[in-house]
């Protein structure tokens, strides 16, 4: 069955087959074919107020869901400033279509108003692009490009289409079939290989799960959560995987990394087997890679070839999907857990010990003052109110860092994060996202001042859908993790860091028609952030905090991950 | 050290980009490249000569391999190959010098494809060395201009070419499930 319909019509056929319910985008000259199609369509078009924020709020939507993030710009500009949000996803393996107007095939290479070659830029930006000049490649293509960013290591896909293609007209017949011959993804995992980590798991003494962001890419948090119970393994998740384990598990140790706990950098360091599954061991984990799980044996899981032995030689690599593996593995632990389970036990008794007394010696507390906010008060309030459940997404800089060290993930997508790229202004567009796919959670958007001002357009956002983000801004008046790192390792030479002129957001948030507030002192705090989470609307707060606290532990660029700087004792005062 | 893979790859726009993107973003400057269609017209076959630290030698040829666009990517470096490549000359000759000419040719197998009163154009194939000294000879008879192909390699193994089959878009679970 057949019939005529427009290039914009198929595409919008094709992305109702592939599930989609909401696109991110910013409409202009080339995609107004596009739009006149969108204008009656039941799939919800989000109006977002900069392309950047389009590609964020999707890859916000993604990350909440695990579904595929669609956005959509026009050409030139808009093409050039989703660009950003392309890296941001490609970095974090995070699933999403972009789709893009091009200018008239015929006009292509002429310079013709807002032409910019989008298939040449975003190519080393995402993990596949299309340029579709012929309206009968277009489903085929749209079905590709989902397929491709949904499967294998997740990605961003980019469909370049031209304008001529959006309004001609074609028959269209649904595809059944796509064939991608060069596109060969390995999920199942070699049997052997699973049975011989399985047999290495028992057989380590001191065995220490690394789990990545493949867990949640993978929905692999049972398996998970099976294979540390059946090995009573002591497990931290990175940056990319909180909430891959539950933040309440008791063998959960934390984030390890440059701002991870003590314990979780130590049990990096003297583990004698590393379990590291869906992580790419980035330079922010690992530290100097030369000294990095020094006495440890490797088994490294991942559905992407290329990440094996890239940072990190693995005595046992397995290729493959981490669900498909974790469940043979937890199989395959199961049945010689009989035979192995007591061979290590004082050793991994021992090794628990350890941990403990690690957990004792440097517990991850937050620091609290009569007089000023701590910072990391905030994200110990924000944790209480969230109590494991809330969605948290969040900017760049220190206040991610304590978000991550202070606030627990009891589920998977929970906590939304530019990881890789560390992008600023992602926070409040990624919370968008996240609060579209999930209306009835209470999401919270927590930015720097400085972050909040690159994403602040919005707030408009917020208020035209009535979407209730809370957006939290943890204010100290500077970049902080560049003035961190100026004051420890440029003389406290504070160059262009400090953020004067910040709006009142009461007063923004009132021009906005929105509810806004600032809270100056420890004693509101508590109050003001349930007054925000009751509040039915979005709710904008800027949060006073003292403006020279750093994010500790630390481990130094280039230093390896047991060498970490300490925070200097603070005098302790009891929370409210 | 200079590294050869030998690419299999859809022939479409763009894939080039791809795989010499590779290459261009860790700063690496390509030293040949060459790339036809193959006996299937869909496909095109690649060699490249590039400089790449050995130690990520492994790591490049899984990243192309990673390329949707491409089949197979292999290095050839240290495999049983067969590399040649071509030479066009054009070398001017005096009078006295073309019989000489003609018998250094001969020597290196090269063949006359032109010949006028100015002199010849030669076109020769061979390994790189081998073109390398055709070329320093013919220099001594006066002046020359040389086009080369850059290299071209065929593996001796017979390896086995695994690609991704069909995939059903009827089955709506199929898609989505990342």
């Amino acid at each position: 069955m057949s019939n005529l319909m427009s290039g914009a019509r198929i595409l919008l056929e094709c992305l109702a087959r592939e599930g989609v319910d909401v696109i991110f985008g910013y409409p202009g000259g080339v995609t107004l074919p596009l739009y006149d199609v969108i204008y009656d369509n039941p799939i919800r078009h989000v109006l977002v107020r900069h392309e950047e924020n389009a590609s964020f709020s999707a890859a916000g939507y993604a990350r909440a869901t695990g579904k595929v993030g669609v956005c959509c710009a026009t050409s030139g500009p808009g093409a050039t400033n989703l660009t950003t949000g392309l890296v941001d996803a490609m970095m974090d393996s995070i699933p999403m279509v972009a789709i893009t107007g091009q200018v008239t095939s015929k006009l292509i290479g002429s310079d013709a108003f807002q032409e910019a070659d989008t298939f040449g830029i975003t190519r080393p930006c995402t993990k596949h692009n299309f340029l579709v000049k012929d309206i009968k490649e277009l489903a085929q293509i749209v079905h590709e490009a989902f397929h491709i960013a949904s499967t294998g290591r997740p990605g961003p896909v980019l469909v370049d289409i031209t304008k001529d293609v959006l309004q001609g007209q074609a028959h269209y017949t649904p595809v059944n079939e796509i064939h991608l011959p060069g596109y060969k993804v390995v999920t199942d995992g070699h049997a052997g290989q699973i049975r011989r980590a399985a047999q290495m798991m028992w057989e380590a003494q001191r065995p220490y799960v690394y789990a990545g962001g493949g867990i949640l890419a993978a929905g692999a948090t049972p398996e998970l959560k099976e294979l540390v119970e059946t090995l009573d393994a002591p497990a931290v998740c990175t940056l990319m995987g909180l909430g891959g384990l539950p933040g309440s598990h008791p063998n959960f140790i934390s984030m390890p990394g440059m701002h991870g706990s003590y314990t979780a950098n130590m049990g990096m360091y003297e583990c004698d087997l590393l379990i590291a599954l869906g992580v790419r061991f980035d330079d922010r984990v690992t530290g100097r890679l030369a000294a990095f799980a020094p006495h440890a044996k490797v088994i490294h899981v991942d559905i992407d070839p290329a990440e094996i032995g890239k940072n990190r030689a693995a005595d046992l690599p397995i290729v493959g999907d981490v669900k498909k593996v974790l469940s043979k593995l937890n199989r395959n632990l199961k049945e010689l857990e009989p035979e192995m389970a007591s061979k290590n036990s004082e050793g991994r008794k021992a090794w628990w010990k350890q941990i403990r007394a690690w957990q004792a010696e440097h517990p991850i507390e937050p620091v609290f003052s009569a007089d000023e906010i701590k910072p990391q008060h905030l994200m110990y309030e924000i944790n209480k109110i969230s109590g494991g459940k809330a969605i948290v997404s969040v900017d760049v800089g220190q206040h991610q860092m304590w978000a991550a060290q202070f606030i627990k993930f009891d589920n998977p997508r929970t906590w939304i994060c530019s990881g890789g790229l560390g992008s600023m202004g992602f926070g409040l567009p990624a919370a968008i996202g996240a609060q579209m796919a999930h209306l009835d959670q209470t999401v919270f958007a927590i930015c720097g001042d400085g972050g909040f001002q690159m994403a602040l357009p919005e707030l408009a956002t917020l208020v035209n859908y009535q979407l209730p983000v809370k957006v939290i801004v943890m204010n100290n008046g500077y970049l902080g993790m560049v003035r961190q790192w100026q004051e420890l390792f440029y003389n406290n030479r504070l160059s262009s860091v400090e953020l004067s002129a910040f709006p009142n957001v009461e007063l923004l948030a009132a021009a906005y028609g929105m509810k806004g507030r600032i809270v100056h002192t420890p004693m509101e705090l508590a109050s003001a952030l349930k007054e925000a989470v009751d509040e039915p609307g979005p709710y904008l707060m800027d949060v006073r905090v003292s403006q020279f606290e750093n994010v500790y532990p630390m481990v130094p660029a280039g230093a390896a991950i047991n060498e970490m700087v300490l925070a200097p004792p603070q005098p302790v005062a009891v929370p409210r | 050290m200079l590294m050869t893979i030998s690419i299999l790859m859809e022939n479409k726009p763009g894939a080039l980009m791809r795989v010499t993107g590779l290459l261009s973003q860790r700063g690496y400057n390509i030293e040949s490249l060459t790339v036809a269609r193959t006996l299937d017209p869909t496909l095109s076959r690649m060699t490249i000569m590039v400089d790449v630290e050995s130690r990520l030698r492994g790591l490049v040829i899984k990243q192309m391999n990673r390329l949707v666009n491409v089949l197979q990517a292999a290095d050839l470096t240290d495999a049983p190959a067969v590399m040649r490549e071509m030479v066009l000359l054009r070398v001017r000759a005096s009078q006295e010098n073309r019989t000489a000419i003609l018998k250094e040719s001969e020597i290196f197998g090269a063949r006359v494809v032109d010949s006028s009163v100015e002199g010849f154009a030669l076109e020769a194939t061979g390994a790189s060395e081998k073109m390398e000294e055709f070329i320093a000879v013919m220099e001594t008879y006066g002046e020359i201009e040389v086009t080369r192909s850059g290299m071209v390699a065929v593996s001796l193994e017979a390896k086995k070419l695994r690609l991704a089959p069909p995939i059903s878009k009827t089955q709506p679970e199929t898609v989505a499930q990342a």
